[in-house]
């Protein structure tokens, strides 16, 4: 029964507040090593259950950020990958899009349930992004929207009388959409994801993906991977924070290999040979979305939802969080009493340090 | 009673005769972000390969690149009839962070070519005025956004008096039939809204038949023309190769029209729209710059009158014109270049006809 559990670790999941190091993947059946001389069942491993159990009643939160210019398919993949109308444009009533002049930032909230679990997921759009003609600094919102979310988790956290379960609203995922040129990475791509991956988990994909054969998207996939390694530019899942051998080799496969994913997006169904699929029709043919030839949209909804979502979460808290809460007490000069339990804005010059990382 | 001809009836096709021989000049600048197929489809539409040693720089590279100018130029010969085509290419537009005024040097380029023409027309020797300026600008514009970008619409008002624009939709496969129809919908309001004069295609007349105006219509129809471009052949099982893009899901074919409109564009730019934008570029678009020009300079209204009628006294670089970067040498030596090659031409000719005649001469001995 335990072992059930452990194999699919979305059910795994631990309670928001407990800094705790993951959960090895495999719950041996045997004991084994020093411990091994228990005569008999205890019982321990049906701490697993226990905690399904409770995270079943509580739920949990995720926060997902899209960013890319607009026309990229933002929206219509984010409601393909949680299988809903999620998306920002399917929560306003007007579809008349018209492009914002500064970016924007629009959080909408939704609970989709599954298997009795209870997800409370927060959908991030960032319209605006990329779309103007002068887009210099246009990560800056964006930046400044994170850093508030972790600052809101920090204030939350220091009080004297803590919440028993701080609503958690930090970003733990953001989808990078990078235009399929087929040539390389523009400059604003580049400019953004040096900024934004030492703050937050950044998965760069591939967006419309069906505009590149299978070589065009080889080759491409190659020159992102490259340019993202000549300029220090570490995505999700970050090669400093694997913590054993078996995620290294899983993750590096991803990494060398599938990332960044390239991605086709559809709410549409059409009938393929019988069955009702998720695709595109145009006069040549009919791009299916979760069939691996066609592209790799089911790779990338494996990745965040069925094997990363829990590290995503964790690499959030236990790295990124900390990271800032680490500048911002040193910022104070070290842990403010708890007599000061209303912690000062960030000065200028950590803001300023920040930016110039 | 069929004896009282006259003859003129044979002048179209004297004149056929000799712009056949003079030959056509050219020149399409293209334009449009960086990846939306731009080269790819003047290689198709054009049946060559003009961009086969081009490097891409990576986006590092590109951050400090500002807007190049660069000019190809290719002979074609279809018929026995040549096209001197000369490409103008913008590599590097829309590329940077910072894209203000990335549209200048663009605008700049344009108007040098009428300046150059200006000048030519002003000058004395108006035998071989080379014609550089552009005939026709096709706009890229990207599948991916809802319709012009910011960038796009500014690029468009900054040209739009000065060439003649033919928007394209570039890699139009990304789009099902339905997405073209709402993006091309969108397109054509926001051109309207922006008051972008695009290249404006004249109406038929009212005796060609029927057949030619249905496809006017149905070209008239469908701009901005979303297009798809390859240099690969996807069907050799047909009778001619069929270029296309080969996914795993089917084959997108350039030259089919229920794919892409590759097939109109041709037709307008090369078969049936030619000689009009040529004549649109000189008789409209030149004529309001060269109005313009001489307006500016006409402020002192008497100065302008005097310049003109002592025109052929004086030396063309005494004409108030503004100044061109481009030497007065640098000029000369086109025009050499140019009679040259006529010049070279005529020779082989005369030797081919001597060399004839010398034949025909011996047989008879």
């Amino acid at each position: 029964m335990s072992k059930g559990f452990a194999e699919n670790r979305t059910d795994v999941t631990m309670s928001e507040l407990v800094a705790e190091p993951r959960p090895k993947p495999a719950v041996p059946m045997k004991p084994l090593g020093i411990s091994s001389n228990l005569l008999g069942y205890i019982g321990i491993d049906t701490i697993i259950e226990q905690m399904r159990k409770k995270t079943m009643k509580t739920g949990f939160d995720f926060n997902i950020m899209v960013v890319g210019q607009s026309g990229l398919g933002k929206s219509t993949l984010i409601n393909t990958l949680f299988k809903s109308q999620v998306s920002r444009k399917s929560a306003s009533w007007n579809r008349e899009e018209k492009i914002p002049k500064t970016v924007e930032i629009k959080a909408i909230g939704h609970v989709i349930e599954e298997g009795g679990v209870k997800m409370k997921l927060t959908v991030i759009d960032t319209p605006g992004f990329g779309d103007q003609i002068n887009n210099e600094n246009c990560w800056e919102p964006i930046e400044k929207y994170i850093n508030e979310q972790y600052e809101k988790f920090l204030k939350e956290e220091v009080n004297i009388a803590r919440k028993k379960r701080i609503p958690d609203t930090r970003v733990h995922c953001c989808l990078y959409f990078i235009s399929p040129t087929g040539h390389s990475l523009r400059p604003l791509d580049l400019e953004f994801m040096k900024h934004l991956s030492k703050v937050v988990n950044i998965v760069p994909i591939i967006a419309k993906a069906d505009t590149m054969t299978l070589e065009e998207k080889m080759e491409f996939k190659q020159r992102v991977r490259k340019e993202l390694e000549v300029n220090g530019i570490e995505f999700y899942p970050q090669k400093e924070f694997d913590e054993d051998l078996e995620d290294k080799t899983e993750n590096d496969k991803i990494r060398q290999e599938s990332m960044p994913f390239a991605v086709v997006g559809s709410d549409k169904e059409y009938q393929v040979n019988g069955k009702r699929v998720l695709g595109r029709k145009t006069p040549w043919g009919i791009i299916e979305v979760e069939n691996l030839t066609h592209c790799e949209f089911a790779l990338l909804r494996d990745f965040v939802i069925r094997t990363h979502l829990q590290d995503l979460k964790e690499v959030t808290h236990n790295i990124h969080y900390e990271t800032y809460r680490a500048r911002r007490l040193n910022d104070n000069g070290g842990l403010p009493r708890h007599l000061l339990h209303q912690i000062s804005p960030p000065s200028r010059a950590w803001k300023n340090k920040a930016r110039r990382r | 009673m069929d004896k009282e001809y006259v003859g003129f009836a044979a002048l179209p096709s004297q004149l056929h005769r000799k712009s056949v021989k003079k030959g056509f000049d050219f020149t399409l600048m293209v334009a449009g972000e960086s990846g939306l197929g731009k080269s790819t489809l003047i290689n198709s539409l054009f049946l060559t390969d003009l961009y086969k040693d081009r490097l891409i720089p990576d986006a590092s590279a590109r951050l400090s690149q500002t807007l190049t100018i660069e000019r190809r130029g290719v002979e074609i010969e279809e018929e026995g009839i040549k096209v001197k085509l000369t490409l103008v290419d913008t590599p590097g537009f829309g590329d940077a962070v910072d894209n203000g005024d990335c549209w200048m040097p663009v605008v700049r380029f344009i108007e040098e070519q009428f300046e150059q023409y200006l000048r030519d027309e002003s000058g004395l020797n108006r035998k071989n005025i080379q014609d550089s300026r552009v005939h026709c600008c096709l706009y890229f514009i990207s599948p991916f956004g809802r319709g012009l970008r910011p960038l796009d619409v500014a690029f468009l008002r900054a040209v739009h008096e000065k060439v003649n624009i033919v928007p394209v939709i570039g890699k139009a496969d990304a789009l099902t039939p339905k997405e073209t129809q709402i993006l091309k919908q969108k397109i054509r309001e926001q051109l309207e809204e922006q008051e972008i004069n695009i290249y404006q295609f004249p109406d038929c007349d009212s005796d060609e038949d029927e057949d030619f105006k249905k496809q006017d219509a149905e070209m008239k129809e469908s701009i901005p023309f979303a297009v798809i471009g390859s240099s690969t052949v996807v069907r050799d099982g047909a009778t001619r190769p069929v270029r296309g893009r080969l996914y795993p899901w089917g084959a997108a074919e350039v030259e089919n029209p229920y794919h892409c409109d590759f097939l109109n564009l041709r037709r307008m730019l090369v078969q049936t729209h030619l000689q009009d934008l040529k004549e649109v570029t000189h008789d409209l678009l030149y004529e309001g710059y060269r109005a313009r020009c001489l307006q500016s300079l006409a402020r002192p209204g008497a100065r302008e009158r005097a310049s003109r009628s002592k025109l052929s006294r004086q030396s063309a670089t005494e004409i108030p014109l503004p100044m061109l970067p481009l030497a007065d040498t640098e000029k000369l030596i086109r025009e050499k270049d140019e009679e040259l090659r006529r010049m070279q031409e005529m020779l082989e000719k005369m030797q081919a006809q001597m060399q004839q005649s010398q034949g025909e001469q011996s047989d008879v001995l």
